[in-house]
């Protein structure tokens, strides 16, 4: 089975501000430096106010160190961690609309996914949403194996990833609502502002 | 008390000690020029003549005094030109506040007149920026600013303010105690098993050099710096804007490396067995060839940025850190050192160079930058504080104006920004009013900013310049002679009659084109109390030598011609 997985890719994590203009920050610092990112997936964590980004890079480790500090360096960035060196937990997400226009494929499909932890999640007359969830790898070879019967489109999220185990990332920090500080403020609070 | 978004702005910079700021008015800023009315007293508005002159006398401010400079300009291409000053401010780790005013938010995204995405265009060439949508954030924003600004590794920063912030009304407190952000914690002391790793590295060097760049004197280092250097016997060699770091006519004290560095100070860096790289950042014009690059040395390598440690050169020992605290950590356990031999041999190499010194050649018929340069080193007994532009004047001036105090060679190393020199020397003046400030420029650079003479005299600034008038682009033209076979391309100058130009914007004068007049008219501009230009005619073909080409090894130099093979 070929996989298409470069293993010169590197996984950084950052916790990040949710703050407008963030994402901009970021994806400027990867274009300014040359860093070619293979895949960015950013959404919010538990806390509303930080959001958390895996971000794979097509690069060595040492490029690895580089993009730790540069991304370090920006103001809204918490805490940044490259994550290939620890145990950690990595998912991708696809749907694939695939044809499902005769018996044949529509058998070659649902044999496909009783062998992986996908699932079919919409089906016509003609076609087929498939819903894949694994490690980039295992997704590559899902891919392969679905080719053949036709895929029409196909959207991926990208990898999210955790550490396993108790090495916790993660930050106390709450945002100061500024506005809402200068309310309290105005109304007596006790000033403290972080 | 309510106070408007414009008035919190002039509350915060009196609040952060500032007393004067460089800026230029327009209808986006309007606002915040109507509340100066009231601050005219306490805080000093210096009307340039183009935003870029804003930004370089910030900068040059920054430089002069470790203090924030602030610069002030309307939305649109009043802040599109601020952005060459804070690039070169980026670049060179200088602390500047860029206020900004910006279309109502209303307006924002619509392409309104004078509308530009100031924060977008700003992003990277920024240490942070802002844009405050709401006035109560205005304070804060403020004061995290000068907070961002300076600490750290410097850099600008810069506050877009819509007009209608600056018009809409708060309760104005400023926040008190420190600033604390979640995702910014400069480094400051080192690991003890950092220290010790360095310190065995130093114990174990036979051919050791420290290699001082300007976090030297951005950290305040300079003392710590000298009694490593004199306790270990090491010699220093400094990094363009690392001069004054140590006082240059320190016997252990080597010269300039890199590009036009001093032969001696490439040619150690190349044969040591330790470089000691101390707040430098081994740019390109400083290291040549990395592939060859002193193949012979481990490297202790100290930086704030830890994303400048094993950049371009890989480390040893490398240590994200403020110098001066890291310095005091290892002094300490420090022990005596000496390197008769080593040092006897970068002796020998002094000795050479000083043979080929430009200032032993007899030349009665012609000027040469060196020694003018060298002149007013001496006319103002090396106490000065020179800016200089970009080029050869520039390399000269590093080469033959050595400087014994920090801070007192201002110039654009990182960017290499022509037409820096002038507006920063302005800056320069207002942070140190009691300081000789020299202002040495070349006849291109200048004429990029020329139009702030009138700045300078209005103002009444005592600055000196002093334009090096070769009518070429010098640097350029030596390249094209060394690379380009001579051809001349868009480098010979037609120049106004700068004297005349000097007389328009009733600014004293003088010219000057045979050596001995150098002395008389360098004094005649030290008598006057307010800007003053003297134009140096030099030779029209100067080389500045020594020169590491660019991309090729450190130690292949083309020297300077000894005494006799001619220039």
């Amino acid at each position: 089975m070929t996989s298409q997985v470069d293993i010169n890719k590197v996984t950084v994590v950052a916790l990040v501000e949710n703050e407008p203009g963030v994402l901009n920050r970021i994806a400027s610092l990867f274009r300014r430096r040359a860093f070619n990112i293979d895949s960015l997936t950013v959404g919010r964590t538990h806390k509303p106010h930080i959001s958390r980004m895996t971000i794979r890079v097509v690069a060595g480790p040492e490029y690895a160190r580089k993009i730790a500090t540069n991304l370090q360096k920006l103001v809204n960035v918490i805490d940044v961690r490259v994550l290939d060196n620890e145990p950690h937990v990595e998912r991708d997400l696809a749907l694939i609309k695939v044809r499902n226009d005769d018996a044949n494929s529509r058998n070659t499909i649902t044999e496909i996914c009783d062998r992986y932890p996908a699932r079919i999640v919409d089906i016509g007359p003609k076609v087929a949403i498939i819903e894949m969830v694994g490690t980039e790898e295992i997704l590559e070879e899902f891919i392969d194996e679905v080719r053949p019967t036709g895929i029409v489109e196909m959207i991926r999220t990208g990898v999210v990833s955790m550490g396993r185990g108790t090495r916790i990332h993660d930050t106390n920090f709450t945002r100061r609502d500024l506005a809402k500080i200068q309310d309290e403020l105005s109304a007596g609070g006790n000033g403290n502002v972080i | 008390m309510k106070l408007t978004g414009s008035e919190i702005i002039m509350e915060c910079l009196l609040q952060e000690g500032v007393h004067v700021m460089f800026g230029y008015p327009g209808g986006a800023i309007l606002p915040t020029y109507d509340a100066m009315t009231k601050y005219e007293d306490r805080l000093h508005h210096v009307l340039v003549r183009h935003e870029q002159g804003a930004s370089h006398m910030a900068d040059g401010y920054a430089r002069a005094t470790g203090e924030v400079g602030v610069c002030i300009a309307t939305s649109g291409p009043g802040a599109t030109n601020l952005v060459t000053g804070l690039a070169t401010a980026m670049m060179d780790s200088s602390p500047i506040l860029a206020i900004t005013g910006q279309v109502p938010i209303p307006a924002i995204g619509s392409d309104a007149f004078q509308e530009t995405d100031v924060t977008g265009v700003t992003l990277p060439i920024t240490k942070h920026n802002y844009l405050v949508t709401d006035v109560r954030d205005l304070a804060y924003t403020m004061k995290e600013a000068f907070h961002i600004a300076r600490t750290g590794r410097p850099g600008p920063v810069l506050v877009d303010v819509p007009k209608d912030v600056q018009l809409a009304q708060t309760e104005f407190e400023y926040p008190e105690g420190e600033i604390v952000l979640p995702g910014y914690h400069p480094p400051s002391s080192a690991d003890e098993s950092e220290v010790s790793a360095a310190l065995r590295l130093i114990e174990e060097a036979e051919r050791p050099i420290i290699l001082a760049g300007h976090g030297i004197m951005m950290s305040g280092a300079m003392r710590e710096l000298r009694e490593l250097s004199e306790r270990a016997q090491i010699p220093v060699t400094l990094t363009l804007l690392g001069k004054g770091g140590m006082p240059e006519d320190h016997p252990l004290v080597i010269g300039m490396m890199g590009m036009h560095g001093e032969a001696s100070a490439n040619l150690a860096i190349q044969e040591a067995d330790l470089l000691i790289a101390l707040g430098m950042r081994f740019d390109d014009r400083v290291t040549g060839n990395l592939k060859t690059y002193a193949l012979n040395a481990r490297k202790i390598h100290i930086d704030i940025d830890r994303s400048e440690i094993n950049k371009n050169v890989k480390a040893d020992v490398g240590i994200a850190g403020d110098l001066k605290t890291v310095l005091t950590q290892m002094l300490p356990k420090l022990k005596q050192k000496s390197h008769p031999e080593w040092i006897g041999r970068i002796r020998d190499w002094l000795e050479d160079s000083s043979e080929r010194d430009i200032l032993n050649y007899e030349t009665p018929d012609r000027l040469l930058t060196a020694q003018v340069i060298n002149d007013i080193w001496k006319q103002t007994q090396g106490e000065a504080i020179t800016v200089t532009d970009v080029g050869q004047h520039q390399m000269l001036e590093a080469q033959y104006y050595p400087h014994q105090r920090p801070a007192t060679l201002l110039t654009s190393g990182g960017l290499g920004t022509m037409g820096f020199g002038f507006p920063a020397a302005i800056g320069a003046k207002f942070g140190k009013p009691d300081e000789e400030v020299w202002a040495i420029v070349g006849d291109g650079g200048f004429q990029m900013t020329l139009c702030e003479m009138a700045t300078a005299a209005q103002e009444n600034v005592n600055v000196n310049i002093a334009i090096i008038n070769n009518f070429f682009l010098g640097m350029v033209r030596q390249w094209q002679e060394l690379f380009y076979e001579k051809r001349y391309e868009a480098t010979p100058l037609f120049n106004p009659d700068f004297c005349k130009l000097a007389d328009a914007y009733r600014i004293p004068n003088r010219r000057v084109t045979r050596r001995e007049e150098i002395a008389d008219a360098v004094q005649f501009a030290r008598d006057i109390d307010g800007p003053t230009l003297i134009e140096f005619v030099v030779e029209k073909e100067e080389m500045v030598y020594p020169m590491v080409p660019a991309g090729a090894d450190l130690h292949d130099m083309k020297r300077r011609p000894k005494p006799g093979e001619g220039l």
